[in-house]
């Protein structure tokens, strides 16, 4: 990851000063106020903002006895779980539908890809005006199966409204990385499984699917990076984190505690935490990107 | 195809334009809801099919609608979404192929630090520092300024390793040919670097700008002055009027207006999306 090259410049100042626009950025605006996080997360501010204590552990304490956040967190772990699921299942059927043709597959793949480039925040508005209880047609429709939807009161109706439009989002992601995946199965194999008498569906199992298994870690993660941290926009245009907590994830209720609830350490910690969640993710991302580097 | 199964190649097409309908749905019925008056789509059943108030709706959202919200004219946000999609797409690149450049070309004290903080970016998402980068911003008097709006998002750890890995593909005897000639290093970066690196910029700005546009996060806490909302803000704060009635007709008008042009870019500029998207991984 170190290589320069063979021949190097050897100017002595161009390159700080190459560097020096994204090194700025980075210090000033990332580095800098995720040291302050850390600072604030052990101190607490008198009410007046004149002196600050050091207190240690406690707003960790406090947060991970905090009832509120552990239900946040379980909710954010459902949440995440149930968009990647949804999205990248439907991602390897669309894939996997569309690599059995060969002349239309232009065309299908233009007609599944476009809802990437949809906002988060203009997904959730659509979502929300399909399902909005007084006017939305999927209620109309649900209440013809006798199903009343009421995601304003209904907390479980409200985490479905959200995982269905954080996924939406995310197919077509998912899509064109196991359409990739599936186009680079050597055809040989394909042709030696059809020959040994398996059919189509039970080469997909046996042949194409362990083989896309790389490309399935890697979206497992990127997909579980994407729903705990991208959905905000999509929380905030429809649920607002309710009713009663029930779509509050982690990182609406660090905006909350943090903006509207103006809890400096607790928000802190809270951004503290999640900052070791991503540290986890990109590390496990990143090694796995290397070992395929490696083959 | 391995073996000619017509009924499975029957189930396929099905199964495609059956997902497919699945997927545009909630985008068409924005669309139908765009052709019709706020009473037909407060009576209960949304209609199914278009009605005949397209050029009242989309009419009223391009003028005076947003007025009515507290907002600035619909070509304002949409102007403020472009400016603020163009800067940080040029932004982007143009601090990162730099950074790219001085990694890759370079051997300097403090090299591997500078990567690596570069790297750290990655892990820290604005998400996770909400309130302390706010903090910054303010303190440095960026609130309700184009600079706040845009220079905390241009730094960008994935466009630089798309460089770096780019660039180390580039063949050393280019670099030694160039040295022989008498060519410098900002010459060698202008003359061959920047227009050998033509289609991973072209793929870049194709996500960058998608990137940017969609922002609403950064927008929502660096600004409260409207006359810096983008349209994502516009169209969220429409659906957030208080006072009773949301104007679904406007609100859909709108929506798909603002949809449209990222949409249009992913669908005609296919290949640098797809070229972008797989190669910086996220």
């Amino acid at each position: 990851m170190m290589d320069t090259k063979r021949t190097t410049f050897n100017n002595k100042l161009l390159p700080y000063l190459l560097l020096a626009p994204q090194l700025i950025i980075t210090l000033v605006f990332f580095i800098w106020p995720a040291a302050q996080a850390v600072k604030s997360s052990v101190e607490r501010e008198d009410p007046f903002g004149f002196s600050t204590v050091f207190v240690g552990l406690t707003h960790y304490k406090r947060l991970l006895a905090d009832p509120n956040y552990l239900d946040s967190l379980l909710r954010t772990g459902v949440f995440a779980v149930a968009v990647t699921l949804l999205s990248m299942g439907l991602g390897l059927a669309f894939a996997a539908a569309v690599d059995r043709l060969a002349r239309t597959s232009r065309i299908y793949t233009t007609l599944l890809v476009w809802p990437y480039a949809v906002a988060p925040v203009i997904a959730g508005v659509l979502w929300w005006f399909l399902f909005n209880t007084s006017t939305g047609i999927m209620p109309y429709f649900l209440s013809q199966f006798g199903i009343k939807w009421d995601h304003d009161l209904n907390g479980t109706h409200a985490m479905i409204l959200i995982i269905i439009a954080a996924a939406w989002k995310q197919v077509s992601y998912n899509f064109l990385f196991f359409l990739a995946g599936l186009q680079s199965v050597p055809h040989a194999l394909m042709e030696a499984g059809a020959i040994d008498g398996a059919g189509p569906v039970k080469r997909f199992f046996t042949i194409a699917l362990p083989l896309l298994s790389p490309t399935t870690f890697f979206l497992f993660i990127i997909n579980v990076n994407y729903a705990m941290f991208d959905t905000f926009p999509i929380v905030d245009a429809t649920t607002s984190g309710g009713p009663a907590q029930s779509t509050n994830i982690l990182v609406y209720k660090v905006y909350q505690d943090g903006f509207i609830g103006l809890n400096l350490g607790s928000s802190s910690a809270q951004s503290v935490l999640l900052m070791l969640i991503v540290m986890v993710l990109t590390f496990v991302q990143f090694r796995y990107v290397e070992r395929r580097v490696q083959y | 195809m391995v073996e000619n199964r017509p009924f499975l190649t029957f189930l396929t097409h099905a199964f495609l334009i059956l997902g497919f309908v699945v997927v545009a749905f909630p985008v068409y019925v924005a669309f139908v809801a765009s052709t019709h008056d706020l009473q037909t789509l407060l009576t209960g059943a949304v209609p199914l099919l278009p009605g005949s108030h397209f050029i009242e709706n989309y009419s009223a959202i391009l003028t005076n609608v947003s007025a009515a919200h507290g907002l600035p004219n619909y070509s304002h946000m949409a102007l403020n979404s472009l400016v603020m999609a163009v800067v940080i797409t040029i932004g982007k690149i143009l601090i990162s192929i730099t950074s790219a450049f001085a990694i890759v070309y370079f051997r300097f004290p403090f090299r591997v630090l500078a990567f690596w903080i570069i790297f750290v970016t990655l892990m820290l998402p604005v998400e996770v520092r909400i309130m302390p980068t706010y903090k910054i911003v303010a303190d440095l008097g960026m609130l309700n300024s184009w600079a706040g709006l845009t220079i905390p998002l241009i730094a960008s750890a994935t466009a630089t390793f798309l460089f770096r890995q780019f660039f180390m593909t580039v063949p050393d005897e280019i670099l030694e040919a160039a040295r022989v000639d008498g060519a410098g290093a900002m010459k060698f970066f202008w003359d061959i670097l920047l227009p050998l690196s033509r289609t991973n910029i072209g793929a870049l700005c194709v996500i960058l700008f998608i990137y940017g546009w969609v922002q609403y996060l950064w927008p929502l806490l660096v600004t409260t002055d409207t006359s810096y909302y983008t349209l994502m803000m516009g169209m969220k704060r429409m659906v957030t009027a208080q006072d009773g009635v949301i104007a679904w007709n406007y609100v859909m008008a709108g929506s798909v207006l603002a949809m449209l042009p990222p949409i249009l870019i992913v669908i005609f500029m296919q290949r640098l999306f797809i070229r972008g998207l797989t190669e910086t991984e996220k």
